[in-house]
């Protein structure tokens, strides 16, 4: 990434926290002992994403900034320290597919291939109707149930190539698919029911 | 004080200090690119490593505080396999474009890389790449050689007080830039140059102008502000090719600002190389001989009551002497070197100087601002405040127009009748100047510029007295002055005879006539439409207000162009040093006097610089003292009368155009257009 931050119309348009998003935000700010509000400078931003669909326009930083009484410019050294906040516009689906050894062993090129040809775009990219944006991202910390993507706030594991046009299809409809494990599996227990401890009583005793 | 071993040598350093420092103190070179003595500790170069005996790994030196009983050495083989690791590392995304780089030659990776790099490359991958950044027109930026060392960015947010340099991205993709690639707003910015130890930040208009070796080297003194820093005068040929910063730790450490360091290209434009006099309503090439000729003619049979003489902001000591014995000569008493028109007595000393000097402003524990810009009129005075306010966070207030100083700034109003609230102690301020252990207050220019202007120096003198600011081994009263010329000039005693006039006397004179002949040296800053139709010569250097208003222009030699005496705002006397020759016919300044003299049959009595040094010396014991500060006498000053319900004005309104050498330069030109848009900007919809 060479250019610090992305160009949009909206852009310019000046930014300012929502009434909700400020009471959050004050809330969160008390969080930290006198003198440090600066610290709150990461769940700031975040908030500031989540109000914005996804991305912090420049104005949101410079307001941030101001917010906490800390040069614009220290803002922007977080804000593109961190991979999670994104300088320009995603799409309403962001989704994050994790290439990092553990996923790549257990097929995430497919998974990969799969996103870039069923949406019809490279990575991060983002599609004609403003839909998805693709990117691809280090551990995610889901590795026992690799491979998996992260799509917004919302964690989709054990995918193979067909499950994740499956899942792609579903959000274009508009529906909320199931969360976690694509196969059936509890959570990260084994497929296909427990191996061990088949007997036991989860009320114990 | 820990004590500890560096090389077999036993050094006790002060407390708090780094294995570095005592490593420095034991004679031991120790190479580094991030640490720097006046910046905060950043430990990211990886260059200081020593080894450290009981340590399994070599240590960062810079980092590591000393302790007692420590053992290092930084002379074996394992340092030194350990920093040739670490230049390697950092030479993998250096280009390799030393020839083409303005750093060639005074580059920090250079040296290091004759002392520790490989004789050639292992990297076999693609080096990286980095967009170039925007960061004004003085800062030239070449990101791909950057090594990350973050002295910019420390130097920024730390020294000059503007947080505006950061780096963006991390790891492999880790960028220095402005804020979205903003020019960088400081007065400082130009010192990040010398900062940076490879040729990442060069400067602008020096780029691809000439080679480090090649320069010609003179050490003298700046005089585009009151403060006298110590400036390397690089040259070549008959060109002054850069301005660079010597160490004083008295007055400028080792920063200059932008207006110092950027200005000379303003010395080759518009320049007076040789004689005019106006024949005819136009002014027409002369010899010195004619020039003289016109002078002597105009002055033929005068009445000294009808003649005038205003020294500008930059004419040195020898040539403010030569002028005032020749109007002594001619019987003229119509003298004035205040040619912005403040109200300040040539006696006692104290009433014009800055008292606590510029280091002293470290000693100080509470400020108070009066009528004056800092940061415009002496940006390294204000940088001192700053170091003082982040050392001990001192009270710094305001009385004046609001101002953005870079700390935090109570702002009293800019009422002048709160001066004489704190002097009888009614205004809140007033207690904390007296808890203060040493209070100093800064008078400006915008303050004593006015026609009550005696009056408001009395009241600050008042304010000084009764809050404890004089006091034994401390005077915390302070004028602060933004003209080279000015402390010597009052030194001299250039300031109205019996009976003379001053400036205002003088303009006033000039327009209704009673004044017919006014003598200008290097005096620009004046309305020139006020000197009606007197006849004006006009001694200076460059083609400014003055000299389009004279009658007889004499070309005078600029600061860098004549051995001369300046003495700055604290009183101390420094000598400036030649570097080139003046332009065509120009000369020395007191020459130049010197030789009218003779033609107006009143000769000067001295005939080279040293004789006339010698008079100075006599004439004003100051200057028998060079680079030293004598504390001056505390005496009564300032004149009676109320102080005037009207608000102080400042004297800078343009930091980058104070001067004609700055108006003739197109660098500063620059640089004011965007300072101007950016004022626009912040005053309009811009957040």
């Amino acid at each position: 990434m060479t250019e610090a931050t992305g160009s949009s119309s909206s852009a310019e348009a000046p930014f300012a926290f929502t009434a909700e998003n400020l009471a959050k935000a004050k809330t969160i700010v008390a969080r930290y002992p006198e003198g440090r509000q600066r610290s709150a400078v990461l769940p700031l931003l975040d908030l500031a994403q989540r109000q914005c669909g996804g991305w912090l326009p420049e104005p949101a930083l410079r307001y941030v900034g101001d917010f906490l009484k800390m040069p614009h410019m220290a803002v922007m050294e977080v804000a593109t320290f961190y991979t999670m906040f994104n300088l320009k516009p995603v799409g309403r689906h962001f989704v994050q597919v994790c290439t990092t050894t553990p996923c790549w062993l257990r097929g995430s090129d497919e998974v990969v291939s799969a996103c870039k040809k069923h949406l019809g775009i490279g990575m991060n990219e983002t599609t004609a109707d403003g839909e998805f944006t693709l990117t691809e991202v280090e551990c995610l910390g889901a590795c026992v149930n690799a491979p998996m993507v992260q799509i917004n706030d919302d964690y989709y594991e054990d995918l193979d190539g067909e499950s994740m046009v499956r899942l792609l299809d579903a959000l274009k409809r508009g529906e909320t698919p199931k969360t976690g494990p694509q196969v059936e599996r509890q959570t990260s227990a084994p497929v296909g029911g427990p191996t061990t401890l088949k007997s036991s009583d989860s009320s114990g005793g | 004080m820990p004590t500890l071993t560096v090389d077999g040598i036993e050094v006790t350093v002060p407390a708090n200090s780094t294995v570095l420092q005592a490593c420095e103190a034991a004679g031991k070179e120790i190479p580094r690119f991030c640490y720097h003595e006046r910046l905060s500790i950043a430990g990211n170069c990886r260059m200081c490593l020593v080894e450290m005996e009981k340590s399994p790994k070599p240590i960062a030196s810079c980092a590591m505080p000393a302790a007692d009983n420590m053992v290092i050495h930084t002379d074996t083989p394992m340092v030194k396999k350990a920093r040739e690791g670490v230049l390697e590392f950092l030479l993998i995304n250096h280009p390799l474009d030393c020839p083409i780089c303005d750093q060639g030659g005074e580059c920090d990776l250079q040296d290091e890389t004759m002392a520790y790099g490989h004789n050639s490359s292992r990297l076999r991958e693609h080096k990286r790449a980095v967009r170039e950044k925007f960061m004004g027109p003085l800062i030239k930026t070449t990101m791909t050689r950057c090594i990350h060392c973050t002295r910019c960015v420390r130097f920024a947010s730390e020294i000059a007080g503007v947080p505006e340099i950061g780096v963006i991205n991390r790891g492999e993709h880790m960028e220095i830039t402005t804020y979205l690639d903003r020019a960088a707003s400081s007065e400082l910015s130009g010192n990040v140059i010398d900062l940076c130890p490879v040729g990442a930040l060069t400067s602008k208009p020096f780029a691809f102008a000439a080679r480090a070796w090649e320069l010609r080297r003179t050490e003298s003194i700046d005089v585009l502000d009151a403060l006298g820093s110590n400036i390397r005068i690089d040259a070549r040929g008959r060109e002054v090719m850069r301005v660079l910063p010597r160490l004083n730790e008295d007055i400028n450490e080792e920063w200059i600002s932008d207006k110092t360091r950027f200005a000379y290209d303003g010395l080759k434009r518009q320049r007076l190389d040789q004689p005019y006099v106006r024949r005819g309503g136009k002014l027409a090439p002369a010899t010195w001989a004619e020039a003289f000729a016109a002078i002597a003619a105009r002055l033929k049979g005068f009445d000294p009551k009808r003649v005038a003489a205003l020294v500008g902001d930059l004419s040195d000591a020898e040539s403010v002497l030569a002028l005032k014995e020749l109007m002594q000569k001619l019987g003229v008493t119509n003298l004035d070197a205040r040619q912005d028109g403040a109200k300040l007595p040539a006696a006692p000393r104290s009433a014009y100087l800055f008292n606590t000097t510029i280091a002293g402003i470290e000693q100080a524990d509470a400020v108070l601002l009066i009528g004056s810009n800092p940061r415009f009129e002496a940006a390294l005075v204000n940088a001192r405040i700053r170091k003082r306010w982040l050392a001990a966070g001192i009270p710094v207030a305001n009385i004046g127009p609001a101002l953005d100083l870079t700390y935090p700034v109570v702002e009293l109003g800019n009422n002048p009748a709160l001066l004489g609230a704190i002097a009888d102690g009614s205004h809140p301020f007033a207690a904390t100047l007296r808890d203060a252990k040493n209070p100093m207050l800064i008078l400006g220019q915008g303050a004593l510029a006015r026609a009550d202007g005696a009056a408001v120096l009395a009241q600050a003198r008042r304010v000084a007295e009764s809050t404890g600011m004089i006091a034994e081994g401390w005077n915390g009263f302070n004028v602060l002055h933004h003209a080279a010329a000015r402390v010597g000039a009052l030194d001299l005693g250039f300031v109205p005879g019996p009976g003379g006039l001053d400036r205002d006397g003088i303009l006033q004179g000039a327009a209704s006539g009673a004044i017919e002949v006014v003598y200008l040296l290097g005096a620009d800053e004046i309305d020139m439409q006020k000197l009606g139709k007197a006849f004006v010569i006009y001694q200076g250097t460059h083609g400014d207000a003055g000299a389009h208003r004279a009658d007889v222009i004499l070309p005078g030699a600029a600061y860098t162009e004549k051995n001369a005496t300046w003495v700055n705002t604290e009183g101390r006397v420094q000598r400036g040093q030649k570097a080139v020759a003046p332009p065509g016919e120009a000369r020395e300044d007191w020459a130049i006097l010197r030789a009218l003299s003779e033609t107006l049959g009143v000769t000067l009595p001295y005939d080279d610089l040293d004789a006339v040094r010698a008079r100075l010396a006599a004439l004003a014991p100051a200057f028998a003292k060079l680079d030293a500060i004598e504390p001056a006498p505390w005496a009564a000053f300032g004149g009676e009368g109320a102080v005037a319900a009207v608000p102080f004005g400042l004297p800078i309104a343009d930091y980058f155009f104070t001067n004609p050498i700055c108006r003739a330069s197109t660098v500063m030109a620059e640089c004011s257009a965007l300072a101007s848009a950016r004022r626009e900007k912040a005053t309009g919809t811009h957040g």
